[in-house]
């Protein structure tokens, strides 16, 4: 990325014109500018302050969340849950994306474009295929039947959840773990192999200081989504005790939005924490998507 | 090349990984052409269930296209300019907006739709159009196009193409429109399927911000997953995946072109 900014600026004519196109440039960015503001910055504030807030006498809203034990332990288990699912995904991804950059072979493409699709599933689909998978009536309840006589029904709990943020972030890993590997030297893996190291030391040693940049910032995605995803929540059931689900129980059973204006604030400032800090562990200068 | 057994081993467990991703989809897309499922593929197959779906949530995939066709538009209007002058301008105050452009993709879906509900929900005309949503789908699919875009803008000549237009005398919505924007056309095109098939599949938001007159596809999944008989959800599934797949096909022809140009 840096790469291609210093190119842009190394073209001795460009740079000349550069300062006569500027004022031009900066119009251009008044729609956006527009749109941002009066959507996102402007509701975002209205949401801060609606936080605080309080109704009929009670604390404020940051106050009743941070005071229960209920919002508390549904936010704990939301970051745990997101922390398990990214190290998983970082794991699963991490394997198989080194090993489709490296290795060439036949319907090499075509698995990249399978593992790749459900990226852009969403989270209400893939609550549903976690259903077919584990539910009632899913293959492994089919499975543990024929095996050990009881059905295995795991897709209405944490288990389920898990497995469906797992479905869209190890293709996101996989995906970022290419494009790394790309840039990887391959000299000092061959250097470490003729200095007598087996395939484990390359990999600890050699590999995954080489990822870990891409690793880190690409966790930090995996985590955010996680943290946020809604939908697959909503379609395994909404007993599951995730923030996101919280929020929307809090907003339309109880209609105290106050409470669901707070709830969603700290978990905002929570996400947005992580990302912040994967930033500056990696020195990075922007996010990835 | 011999292949060695580590070879076999992560050939093995990609394939593991990939059926994981696939058998779900495949047992849906069984499902849904399957007369009943309980019974298993030997009650025969069937075009009902797809018929029945289509005959109750036709509007839905309507509405949905429409979101995604109006999303595209809004956020080129507003994102290839933008793209252009960050581009352009590349100093501390355009990183920053950079950075608040992405925040919405970042942030909660649903935090950012309770925020959009409570500020602007009491304005009942827009509350109860699809505009409301509309401007969800725009926030949230903004930055995949104006990444892409400014990656391509990034790598061509485009500052040498536009000094020359302007030494002949081309004003600045000239050089823009008829230099700028053919020069990264790949980009806003790869920017645009990504727009349209985030918008398509765009849930968080959009839950939150429907009513029941304007369901998008999406959600009119979630209701049949939470009320119809598995046979209907996957048929409905089936609807979507045959809308969302050859975009995605698309899409990855395209980033795959854009990346060969970049190695040239």
């Amino acid at each position: 990325m840096t790469a291609s900014v210093v190119s842009t600026r190394k073209v001795p004519a460009g740079q000349a014109i550069v300062p006569s196109l500027r004022p031009t440039a900066a119009w251009s960015l008044v729609p956006a500018a527009t749109v941002l503001f009066a959507f996102w910055l402007l509701p975002l504030a209205h949401l801060i302050v609606l936080g605080g807030q309080s109704r009929d006498g009670s604390a404020s809203g940051y106050w009743q969340v941070l005071g229960s034990a209920q919002y508390l332990g549904s936010l704990a288990q939301t970051c745990m849950l997101a922390f398990a699912v990214t190290l998983a995904a970082l794991l699963v991804g991490g394997i198989s994306g080194v090993f489709l950059a490296r290795q060439r072979f036949f319907g090499r493409s075509a698995l990249v474009a399978l593992l790749t699709f459900p990226l852009a599933f969403p989270g209400v689909v893939v609550g549903f295929l976690v259903i077919l998978l584990a539910g009632r009536q899913g293959l492994f309840a089919s499975l543990g039947l024929e095996l050990a006589g009881e059905r295995w029904i795991f897709a209405y709990s944490l288990t389920g959840l898990c497995i469906g943020y797992l479905y869209f972030s190890i293709p996101r890993v996989i995906l970022t773990v290419m494009a790394a590997c790309e840039s990887l030297d391959r000299s000092l893996e061959e250097a470490a192999h003729s200095l007598g190291a087996g395939h484990w030391r390359v990999v600890c040693d050699v590999i995954v200081p080489g990822l870990a940049p891409a690793l880190i910032s690409c966790g930090a995605i995996c985590f955010a989504t996680s943290m946020g995803a809604f939908g697959t929540a909503f379609t395994l059931g909404t007993r599951l005790n995730v923030t996101p689900v919280a929020i929307y129980n809090v907003f339309t059973n109880y209609a105290n939005f106050a409470v669901a204006a707070a709830l969603s604030v700290v978990l905002g400032a929570l996400t947005w924490a992580v990302l912040l800090l994967a930033r500056r562990l990696v020195k990075q200068s922007r996010t990835v998507l | 090349m011999k292949r060695s057994t580590l070879f076999v081993g992560q050939l093995a467990f990609t394939l593991l990984v990939c059926a994981f991703m696939l058998v779900p989809v495949l047992m849906s897309l069984l499902a849904g052409l399957t007369r009943n499922y309980f019974q298993g593929i030997s009650s025969g197959l069937t075009f009902d269930w797809l018929v029945q779906v289509w005959q109750a949530y036709a509007p839905t995939v309507w509405l949905s296209l429409q979101l995604a066709a109006a999303c595209a538009l809004c956020v080129c209007v507003v994102g290839v300019p933008a793209a252009y002058a960050l581009v352009r301008m590349n100093n501390r105050f355009s990183r920053a907006f950079e950075e608040l452009m992405v925040l919405p993709v970042a942030m909660p879906g649903l935090a950012s739709a309770l925020a959009l509900l409570l500020t602007y929900g009491q304005f009942g005309g827009f509350r109860s159009s699809w505009l409301f949503i509309l401007v969800g789908h725009v926030l949230f699919t903004l930055p995949f196009l104006v990444r892409p875009v400014m990656a391509v803008m990034q790598r061509q000549h485009l500052p040498v193409l536009e000094e020359a237009a302007a030494s002949l005398g081309a004003g600045p919505f000239r050089r823009f429109f008829s230099v700028v924007v053919p020069n990264c056309q790949a980009g806003i095109l790869a920017g645009v399927l990504m727009v349209v098939t985030l918008s398509l599949g765009e849930f968080n938001l959009t839950w939150m911000l429907h009513t029941p007159l304007t369901k998008t596809l999406p959600v009119g999944l979630a209701d049949s997953y939470a009320s119809a008989r598995l046979e209907v959800a996957s048929a409905y599934t089936l609807i979507f995946l045959l809308m969302i797949v050859p975009l995605l096909i698309a899409l990855q022809a395209i980033s795959a072109r854009l990346s060969r140009g970049e190695k040239r």
